[in-house]
């Protein structure tokens, strides 16, 4: 009951002006690689270091989440291309996955995610007794 | 003039507060879905490398910042020349998978080259670029030419 009337709010607030509980993130490019022992994931966050990520697993999905390190240059901006959004990027696992055994590193702003597949999901022979 | 607009990253919204069955408005994107049975792959045209880079200025630097994130530093090449900062390298390839299947491929592999034309007279000899967590920023000292300098006018 308390959540419909929450939104019923968030929605009428909408009308009038931006909803201020919304937060914006841009979507670090990934890429993905399969193996018959599990996944591998590469994610873009430059500028994102060991104390500004996130990464949960929650239910069957991944969830990476960047934080920028503020680096003060105390000078005048000039031209700026680069963004200020903090990454996101949510992804829905594949049920072989092992959640206990992944491992994930962060070298020069590119995460990389290693998803191994549960023993029980790899590709076995069976061997058949007379 | 034609206003080029740098291409940006899909934007995601996302609404913490309402919670996931309401609010989460994130893409969700299948580690196991192979992107490449898409019919959407045909229109995507060549895409250059064009790394974001933010030029600052104080009273004596003039500091550019790049993002060029998983690169060695031996992969980037810094050059300065008739006022213009040159920033080039090539990703060589995007990881060393060799024997896996790609499902999903958005990082650049390949050259990339900035040409900055710098805001200020530098020294040249004295230009350090440091490279950490994905971004490179590069230090140019102002030449004493450039640097701000109070003159004091006499009014008679």
């Amino acid at each position: 009951m308390n959540t419909i009337e929450k939104q019923n709010e968030n929605q009428t607030a909408a009308t009038q002006e931006p909803t201020p509980t919304a937060q914006s993130y841009v979507s670090p490019e990934v890429n993905i690689y399969e193996t018959p022992d599990g996944y591998v994931l590469e994610a873009e966050m430059p500028g994102v270091n060991k104390t500004g990520l996130d990464i949960a697993v929650e239910a069957n999905t991944l969830i990476i989440q960047g934080r920028r390190s503020q680096v003060d240059l105390k000078a005048d901006l000039l031209y700026r291309e680069s963004g200020s959004e903090d990454y996101r990027r949510v992804f829905e696992l594949d049920p072989a996955i092992d959640t206990a055994r992944i491992e994930a590193k962060l070298e020069q702003g590119v995460l990389t995610v290693r998803l191994p597949k549960s023993e029980r999901a790899k590709p076995r022979k069976v061997t058949v007794t007379d | 003039m034609i206003e080029l607009t740098r291409w940006q990253r899909p934007e995601v919204s996302v609404w913490p507060g309402v919670g996931r069955l309401f609010g989460l408005r994130d893409e969700l994107d299948r580690l196991f879905e192979n992107q490449f049975n898409e019919l959407n792959l045909g229109s995507q045209p060549e895409r250059l490398w064009n790394p974001a880079v933010d030029i600052y200025e104080d009273a004596n630097n003039v500091f550019v910042k790049a993002e060029l994130p998983g690169l060695k530093k031996e992969d980037i090449e810094v050059s300065l020349e008739d006022g213009v900062l040159a920033v080039s390298g090539e990703r060589k390839s995007a990881s060393n998978q060799t024997d896996a299947k790609t499902n999903r491929a958005e990082r650049f592999v390949g050259r990339f080259q900035r040409s900055i034309i710098l805001p200020a007279e530098v020294k040249a000899d004295q230009v350090n670029a440091h490279y950490q967590d994905g971004i490179l920023t590069i230090t140019l000292p102002k030449a004493e030419a450039a640097k701000p300098k109070q003159i004091k006018v006499d009014i008679n």
